[in-house]
């Protein structure tokens, strides 16, 4: 039948709805595709999706390294870093980290690990993995513009990373660039051609980005089998889904703000300049104003850190219910506060600007909307914890990292209630309080449901499983880790150490805190190695981990019904339809503990409840 | 069975085809950059040290051809729901002739504004005139791209495949056409209203 169709030629990444999809007899006589067009230049998402996990795992190295370089000099202050010159070159002078050079590592460690790591190695690898695949599409929307939202990044990430090696060092005013420090390449050698890098690098991350935000989003909502009613879709969906929203609404707006700072650091504008003298000279431009910049920034700023974080709290519902056999506790719930997470990350932006000096009226405001967060996060919280409890608990790895995922965003969310207090915020600004609140809810958190992910999807992604043992060294090694390099974080913080000073032993109030800084530092250093098990037992996998089934976990959703390596198309025959949600596990009567979403009621008159009958 | 894929297998959605959609999000996107940058205009206004200038009247020229524009490219659409080949690429590439029109004028007018010692950078610049040519300058570039994608509309319709059975690209064009006159008007009203 298929062969009377003109249109067939056309079947390639084309166009989901309209698109004619593989059927058989199409699928068989599908010619070869080149390496190129297989590996490189793919519009296939699950090439897609690995392309992003393996440039984020890249990313992360890089991350983690800069970490390390400015932990041992916290670390050992005193210490001479000489064997570090082959490494690091001029910037160690005289056995001593250059200070502003510590400054840069700070930076690229943050612009790294929530831009290229967080946004784009989780939201890129899961959201292109697992959108088609748990929806039940061929692919995405547009499989081309999926593939440019890679290259755009590829080519993004080799501009930020050519910045490292600059001769006036890379970006350093911080991961939030305010001007005028960012815009005076008089004020720090980081702001010359590193921080024209950066910017040139964060547009073309932008535009990566949006086009695979349109993507995500025009999939979930055009693309859906059969059956799959947004009532019906899996947790992670909706959490991709949100995040996609949330960056096609903020990007824009960092875009803008990086627009003017161009203009105003090579064009003369004065956007975000005033009144300044630098080295005792005065600068022509008037009229600027630097504390617009940290509206725009944080405009995209505070959403940017639920974009972060909503991806891994989507994956994390679907493994602990996965895992605690239960079906997830309060799943409507889980939507609603998902979505007001969502809406109220676009009114609280202020609250990293209770130091500015704004009406106090106004802080108060903001103050309000940031506590109301507590709500819809403690609803998860609680809902997670609901569903663990009396569930029949099967400790896989990624179920061990979840559950890691909730502990540490308790943790950290617990002093998120602190620091939105704009009293409390004012005593505890810029110190390492802040650092150690949003290193464990926003930074560890994200990278627990990275790992969770990574380590319950590599069956589908791979057609192997990851090795257990090293998994569960992985594991506690990092979860160890990270309370003992963020703990004592937050005393040093509340003693009043400040973010981002190259050293404290000048001031006695804090040296006392030499020990505990050198503890944090062994603690980061530590954990940081531990993730080449992880690196090793990934790549491993790969090649030789022991092979996969279809269904490794006894899973609901609809990832699970494609073969071992679900080839372009994903499903070889026609695309399942869907009857009922994704969590129906340890269903009373049923004959397994898990019934797929596939399943029509009419094979489980066992287990149906009253009003399911009526569906049968 | 082709077919069937594409009627039977889907959950029922939006009705609107998936690329329109793509393009819709897109339009959103850029509306949000304008959003930011016109609220950081007020935001900015309201500190002070803001001068106050006329808005060249020139600008209600190229507003009126920008509308213009947006009637023809409706014309377009019309007539390519009646297969009228010849009239949709007549006015097609009118469109395109009113959009560089525009163009021209708003090129033109950035020159009076230099005239008038309204500067874009440098010492005797204020952010009052540096925000307007970063409004016309990133509305100007968005525009670029509706010309481009008017010339790839035109290509296609010579290629025939505009017609009143493939609606889906000229459709698109004239979206995206009218969505970027709506966002000019919008920036022109806010322009005079906060001048």
């Amino acid at each position: 039948m298929a062969a009377n169709f003109p249109t067939q030629k056309q079947v390639q990444g084309g166009i989901g709805a309209t698109e004619p999809g593989h059927d058989h007899a199409h699928h068989d006589e599908h010619h070869e595709q080149s390496f190129l067009q297989k590996y490189v230049f793919s519009t296939d998402h699950k090439v897609i999706a690995k392309q992003f996990l393996i440039s984020g795992i890249f990313w992360a190295v890089i991350g983690g390294t800069l970490s390390s370089l400015f932990r041992l000099q916290l670390g050992w202050p005193e210490a001479t870093l000489e064997w570090l010159t082959p490494f690091l070159g001029k910037w160690i002078e005289a056995g001593k980290l250059n200070p502003e050079f510590y400054l840069a590592l700070v930076t690229m460690h943050g612009t790294i690990m929530v831009f290229f790591v967080l946004t784009a190695g989780l939201s890129g690898t899961f959201s292109n993995f697992l959108i088609p695949l748990q929806i039940g599409a061929r692919d995405m929307a547009s499989g081309f513009m999926n593939m440019l939202s890679y290259w755009f990044f590829f080519v993004s990430s080799v501009i930020m990373f050519a910045s490292l090696f600059i001769e006036t060092g890379p970006a350093a005013a911080g991961w939030t660039i305010y001007p005028p420090l960012s815009a005076l390449p008089q004020a720090i050698s980081g702001s010359g051609a590193g921080q024209t890098l950066w910017l040139v690098s964060m547009a073309l991350f932008i535009v990566s980005q949006l086009l695979g935000g349109v993507n995500y989003i025009t999939t979930v909502i055009n693309l859906r089998t059969q059956g799959m009613s947004m009532s019906k879709l899996p947790l992670t969906i909706w959490a991709f889904f949100l995040t996609a929203i949330l960056g096609l609404l903020a990007f824009p707006v960092l875009f803008s703000a990086a627009l003017l700072l161009i203009f105003d650091r090579s064009f003369g504008t004065s956007f975000f300049l005033s009144d300044i003298y630098i080295a005792g000279q005065a600068l022509p431009n008037t009229g600027g104003s630097p504390i617009l910049f940290q509206h725009l920034f944080w405009f995209l700023g505070h959403p940017e850190v639920y974009i972060v974080i909503m991806p891994a709290m989507g994956m994390v519902s679907e493994i602990l219910a996965t895992n605690a056999r239960k079906p997830i506790f309060g799943y409507r719930a889980m939507i609603g506060s998902l979505l007001g997470i969502s809406l109220l990350s676009f009114i609280v932006w202020a609250h990293h600007m209770f130091v500015t000096g704004m009406n106090p009226f106004l802080g108060s405001v903001f103050m309000f909307l940031t506590l109301i967060i507590a709500v819809p996060s403690a609803v998860k919280v609680f809902n997670w914890l609901a569903t663990l409890w009396r569930g029949n608990i099967r400790f896989t790895t990624a179920m061990l990292f979840s559950i890691g995922f909730v502990s540490l965003f308790i943790a950290g969310g617990l002093t998120g209630i602190v620091l939105g207090n704009a009293a409390l915020d004012i005593q505890l600004h810029n110190t390492y309080f802040v650092v150690a609140h949003f290193h464990l809810v926003m930074g560890s958190s994200a990278f627990f449901g990275l790992w969770a992910g990574v380590y319950h999807w590599f069956p589908k992604m791979f057609g192997r499983m990851m090795d257990e043992k090293l998994g569960y060294i992985h594991f506690w090694l990092t979860f160890i880790g990270v309370y003992l390099v963020f703990l004592p974080m937050h005393y040093v913080g509340i003693a009043g150490f400040p973010r981002r000073y190259y050293a404290w032993t000048g001031f006695d109030t804090f040296s006392q805190f030499a020990d505990l800084n050198k503890f944090i530092s062994i603690a980061a250093i530590v954990a940081f190695i531990g993730q080449f098990i992880f690196i090793f037992n990934f790549f491993y996998s790969i090649w030789r981990g022991r092979r996969a089934t279809e269904n490794p976990w006894n899973s609901t959703t609809l990832e699970w019904t494609t073969p071992v390596v679900p080839g372009h198309g994903n499903w070889p025959g026609d695309i399942p339809a869907v009857h009922r949600w994704p969590y129906d596990y340890s269903k009373p009567g049923a004959e397994e503990d898990f019934i797929p979403q596939t399943v029509p009621y009419s094979q489980t008159q066992s287990s149906n409840l009253p009003y399911e009958k009526e569906m049968e | 069975m082709l077919a069937n894929e594409a009627l039977n297998t889907k959950e029922p959605a939006t009705g609107i085809h998936p690329t329109r959609f793509l393009l819709m999000l897109m339009m959103v996107s850029i509306f949000m950059i304008f959003a930011a940058y016109t609220s950081a205009y007020i935001v900015r206004r309201n500190e002070g040290n803001w001068l106050e200038f006329n808005l060249p009247p020139g600008f209600l020229y190229t507003t009126v051809v920008l509308l213009l524009s947006s009637a023809t490219v409706q014309w377009a659409w019309v007539a390519a729901r009646r297969d009228d080949l010849k009239q949709v690429r007549l006015a097609l590439l009118l469109t395109f002739g009113l959009g560089m029109a525009f163009l021209i004028g708003q090129w033109l007018l950035w020159g009076q504004l230099v005239e008038g010692r309204i500067f874009f950078a440098g010492t005797d610049s204020n952010p009052s005139g540096s925000f307007l040519y970063v409004l016309t300058g990133v509305h100007g570039f968005h525009l670029i791209t509706g010309l481009i994608f008017l010339l790839v509309v035109v290509w296609k319709s010579f290629k025939y495949q505009v017609h009143s059975r493939e609606m889906l690209s000229i459709g698109n064009v004239t979206i995206y056409w009218h969505f970027l006159g709506v966002l000019w008007l919008y920036l022109y009203l806010f322009l005079l209203l906060n001048h």
